[in-house]
């Protein structure tokens, strides 16, 4: 089936779609019947692999001892390049999930030790007697900044240069400039499951339960690394915990995993152990970002520049921190450019609104700096500079833009009229308060994605496609389509997913899960009420589906008896017209923030935080607030507090478990609120609907950052925001 | 695995006597930091000799009115005992600033002082660590320090010592009882930690044959106590800088600190200028400070947290 724009169809009647629905899938989860991939039980003999990370950054093995290791009590096998044949590099990242004899980065897998039990493998695994040959590194992005080359496109790779009308003399010349520098640091997913796979192999087939996000994508990548057939693995992730970009293809544990049941022959279970994830998996890389904005007296931009400079392992992407900046705000005049230093730290790869989210922290500090010059409130300056056509293609209209209904939405809900203007004029005791606002873009892509539909003899339909539902509610909006698809409630459907059999989908990421997958559901829905109706031998325009019954003609027939004699299944896919093209896809939002800072000691205490969102229909508003309230949370760790520090000297990131890297806990989150726009777009798909879940998190940061400066009138361009930085600047006051 | 023997001791005596014939052995408790430390193989004991039914799990209040805590009472034990509360409010604050409620219902008041520092390069057995190896160096000097001390440091090791609970034990001049098979002593917890040293896996003077199995508060100072702790996040955070406080009923104060030295940093010969002089007391009590530019910032903030606790404790009394 092939989507060009949604007329008015079934799901505008909100009768499930568009209705808060519990998670079909909650009873599972908080009685701990969830089944998760370290947790698959097989009626065979397993082992439990250790990875052995890289105790260097950049360099060579020089030699491996494991004898002892080998010795030591439960081990059945040591697994590492000298052993295997070389593994090969998948298509998303560039690391492999097996150093040796070359190492790449800290932490990568050098080994694997299997034995009869974990404790068994874990205690080998320290008797491993790994040898190197440190060679000189590259770890400083600052110092690398200077001399970086742009980076090349490609895919998840945009346009290095952008630009339109003249930069360099509409900046020149405009009445009010903002020409400053912000840098965001490198960040780690931090994900609740680290990455654990079950792997064994039946004959050729190889048999995998793991976490990833995008069953495609891993697939492709496992097969690429052993040199196997696509169509000899088999993967399944029925449940994931957490992953945020980090899961998006199969990493060292799956990897390892194979190969180790590959050689033994026996099932492997491996769970990367927490100090590894930070170092041996991906991250989102640190970005340095200048920012350039020169606007008229009356707000209007005229000359928009934004350039990034992030690094990456050779081969490896850009953090495209520009991107947000193209779809953003209007001017006439404008200049984007993204370049990338190689370095040899872990990989940098996709976390939870890549680009976008390190852009906006820094684009969005500038219109406040703006606004400040301007003496225009920072919510009318955004308002001003709103389109509704793409600004670096302005004969190209959003398919949906509400920005500014979401900016005056939330600035009416926020109590925004209360916010002082001034900088350090607000105060309760001791604490300094203040208010910030940020816009949030976000892309809705969409991508083909297939599912089968059957209706079962015992009357409940069953839906398949091998989407995965990463913590955000899929199983549940999957059935809620087909729900209002056959008149049916989420009580009758069966949503199975997360297994690489099922019909193929993108997956989770990117934030095209939702819209994607809805629509190949949609499309298999139709499948099967066309065969249906053609069993009865009426047309599909003649039937209707409501109370589990089929109305035909004015007559009703229950569902159920159409599957008696056996069930009836249709597999369809959704593609997309190329007319989509004509449009441009973002979803949007405002979110609002008021803090309290400490005068002395410059402690942040965010105290509420209100976001407004504009992402077409809201299949289910209970898990969409729930995604954007996890964003928000997200956003305020990397206002305040999330950083992985790099040694610069030894070309790794040092606070490389969840005591050293810090992410918000619950003393830190205040009153949240979120608020959807009533909207749809129609050319979002046949649910006109778009994802939230990144979208929940871009444009947090930089809110809570202008809220600071707001409280304190110290304005720190350099994130997280710590209380050093303040204490730092406080003297200048 | 690395197998290890785990006995559940019955006395004090049957623990030490268990722990002198293994010469490797050590006494477990809550454990919460020693099997992280076993998770990672920087401890691998072969003998853990579990002192938490040996009886040592009161809180005793003595004819003299001095308070015994036994080495096994939890920290939320501890921090919600009514005696402490009344005659010891700082301490009670600082547990409950400390770790998570599920920590504190497992850990211990010894092993809470017994507890090692938080730098990560200790916990990262690929990097030089002199306190986790001795000998191998200092990878968090010229490394990541902004979590470390800044004074009372040495080449050997730059760490800080994370506990909250031992600062307000320091300002309330605790006493420690290490017992032994030949005898008990007692220490003042000013003397039980070294601070600098070429040595820095050794932290206390705690001998091998011995056991903490008390820690004594003298009789109540009166006053009012204050806790502060400064970190990154509301919760669930070592401190950047804390301070243990108490305004005593003569009008003299006395404070320790945390998070800025291998041990409970407190300068009693400069607290009289608490009241006087917040900028010389900070002058004197940092001085001989080797702090980093990632650290420095500890200074001036522990100088912003005494002044706030000092004005609040003005405004309260006004």
């Amino acid at each position: 089936m092939i989507f060009d724009k949604a007329s008015e169809n079934v799901f505008d009647q909100q009768r499930v779609v568009g209705k808060p629905q519990r998670r079909i899938d909650g009873p599972l989860k908080v009685s701990g019947s969830a089944t998760y991939a370290y947790e698959q039980q097989l009626n065979q003999k397993l082992a439990y692999g250790y990875i052995v990370g890289a105790q260097i950054a950049f360099g060579k093995i020089s030699g491996i001892d494991d004898r002892k290791a080998r010795s030591a009590e439960g081990v059945i096998d040591i697994i590492t390049y000298q052993n295997v044949p070389e593994v090969g590099t998948g298509a998303f990242l560039s690391a492999k999930a097996l150093g040796g004899p070359q190492i790449q980065h800290y932490h990568q897998a050098v080994a694997i030790v299997v034995a009869t039990t974990f404790e068994q493998a874990r205690a080998a695994a320290a008797a491993l007697v790994v040898h190197y040959k440190r060679e000189n590194g590259q770890y400083s992005l600052e110092s690398l900044a200077a001399s970086a080359p742009l980076s090349k496109s490609g895919a998840f790779r945009p346009e290095p240069v952008t630009s339109l009308g003249d930069f360099e003399s509409a900046f020149h010349r405009a009445a009010f400039k903002v020409d400053e520098t912000y840098t965001t640091p490198d960040q780690s997913h931090a994900m609740m499951e680290p990455h654990a796979t079950l792997a064994y192999w039946e004959n050729d087939l190889l048999h995998c339960w793991t976490g990833v996000q995008q069953l495609n994508w891993g697939v492709r990548d496992l097969a690429l690394a052993l040199g196997v057939p696509k169509e000899k693995i088999r993967m399944r992730a029925p449940f994931i915990g957490g992953s945020f970009g980090v899961k998006g293809t199969v990493m060292s544990d799956t990897v390892l995993a194979a190969l180790a049941a590959q050689k033994t022959g026996l099932a492997v279970k491996v769970t990367l152990q927490r100090p590894l994830v930070a170092n041996n998996t991906a991250h989102r890389p640190a970005t340095i970002q200048r920012v350039q904005l020169g606007a008229n007296p009356d707000g209007k931009l005229i000359a928009i520049g934004h350039k990034s400079v992030s690094g990456n392992i050779p081969g490896g992407r850009p953090e495209a921190a520009v991107l947000s900046t193209r779809y953003l705000y209007h001017a006439d005049n404008r200049l984007t450019e993204l370049k990338l230093a190689e370095l040899n730290l872990p990989e940098g790869s996709a976390m939870r609104a890549p680009g976008e989210a390190p852009g906006q922290m820094a684009l969005e500090i500038a219109m406040d700096e703006l606004a400040e010059k301007l003496g225009i409130d920072p919510v009318e300056l955004r308002i001003i500079n709103d389109t509704q056509f793409s600004p670096e293609h302005p004969d190209k209209p959003f398919s949906k833009r509400n920005l500014a209904r979401c900016l005056k939405r939330g600035a009416e809900t926020f109590g925004w009229e209360h916010r002082s203007a001034q900088p350090r004029s607000q105060k309760t005791g001791r604490w300094l308060k203040g208010m910030g606002v940020s816009s949030a873009i976000r892309g809705a892509p969409v991508m083909p994605s297939a599912a089968r539909v059957t209706l079962q003899s015992d009357g409940r339909l069953n839906v398949k496609t091998d989407m995965t539902d990463i913590g955000t509610g899929t199983y549940t909006i999957l059935a809620q389509t087909a729900a209002d698809m056959f008149g049916l409630t989420t009580a009758d459907i069966d949503v199975q997913l997360g297994d690489s059999a099922f019909p193929e989908s993108p997956g989770s990421g990117g934030q095209w899960g939702a819209a994607s997958s809805t629509a190949g559901v949609y499309a298999a829905c139709v499948a099967l009420q066309e065969k249906l109706a053609d069993e009865m031998g009426v047309s599909l325009n003649d039937l209707s589906f409501s109370n589990g019954q089929i109305v035909v003609n004015g007559k009703s027939i229950a569902l159920q008896s159409l599957a008696l004699e056996g069930e009836i299944s249709a597999e369809a896919k959704m593609e997309y017209a190329e007319s989509r093209k004509q449009f441009e896809h973002q979803t949007f939002g405002a979110h609002f923030v008021e803090v309290a800072v400490n005068e002395l000691s410059f402690e942040v205490r965010v105290k509420r935080m209100l976001a407004v969102c504009d992402a077409g229909r809201i299949i289910n508003p209970k898990a969409a607030e729930n995604q954007v309230l996890g964003g928000m949370v997200m956003g305020l760790g990397a206002a305040l507090m999330e950083e992985l520090v790099v040694d610069e000297r030894l070309g790794f990131f040092v606070n490389h478990d969840l005591a050293g890297y810090e992410i918000p806990v619950h003393a830190d989150i205040p009153e949240q609120k979120v608020i959807f726009i009533d909207d749809v777009d129609e050319y979002a798909g046949p649910l006109k609907a778009k994802g939230v879940g990144e979208l929940g998190l871009t444009g947090v940061a930089p809110a809570i950052a202008n809220a600071i400066y707001n409280a304190t009138g110290i304005r720190v361009r350099d994130y997280p925001i710590t209380l050093d930085k303040l204490l730092a600047s406080s003297n200048s006051i | 695995m690395r197998p290890f023997n785990f006995i559940t001791a019955e006395s004090p005596q049957h623990a030490l006597s268990l722990v002198a014939e293994n010469k490797n052995a050590k006494f477990i408790a809550g454990g919460t930091n020693l099997l992280d430390l076993m998770k990672l193989e920087i401890e691998a004991p072969p003998l853990l000799v579990d002192i938490s039914k040996t009886g040592l799990d009161k809180i005793e209040k003595r004819e003299d009115g001095r308070i015994a805590i036994g080495t096994s009472v939890t920290n939320s034990a501890l921090a919600a005992d009514m005696n402490i509360r009344r005659g010891y409010p700082v301490l009670s604050r600082a547990l409950l600033a400390g770790a998570s409620g599920q920590l504190r219902n497992k850990a211990t008041t010894g092993g809470n002082l017994l507890q090692r520092t938080r730098c990560p390069y200790f916990y990262d057995t690929a990097q030089a660590c002199n306190k986790r190896l001795p000998g191998s160096g200092c990878s968090a000097k010229g490394g990541f320090s902004r979590l470390l001390a800044v004074i009372d440091v040495s080449d050997a090791c730059i760490a800080s010592f994370p506990s909250d609970m031992a600062v307000a034990l320091r300002v309330l001049d605790a006493e420690i009882e290490l017992c032994s098979l030949t005898g008990t002593r007692i220490i003042p917890i000013r003397d039980f930690y070294h601070g600098a040293t070429t040595q820095p896996h050794i932290e206390t003077v705690i001998r091998r044959d011995e056991l903490i199995t008390r820690i004594i508060l003298p009789r109540p100072i009166g006053g009012s106590h204050f806790y502060e702790k400064v970190r990154d996040r509301a919760s669930y955070a070592f401190a950047l800088v804390s301070a243990a406080m108490v305004f005593l009923p003569d009008g003299s104060a006395r404070v320790a600190l945390g998070g800025v030295a291998p041990k409970p940093w407190r300068v009693e010969s400069a607290e009289q200028l608490l009241t006087t002089d917040i900028d010389e007391y900070v002058r004197i009590a940092f001085s001989g400070a080797s702090s980093t530019h990632e650290n420095q910032f500890k200074i001036p903030l522990a100088k912003q947290i005494l002044t706030t606790l000092i004005n609040e404790h003005k405004e309260a009394m006004a």
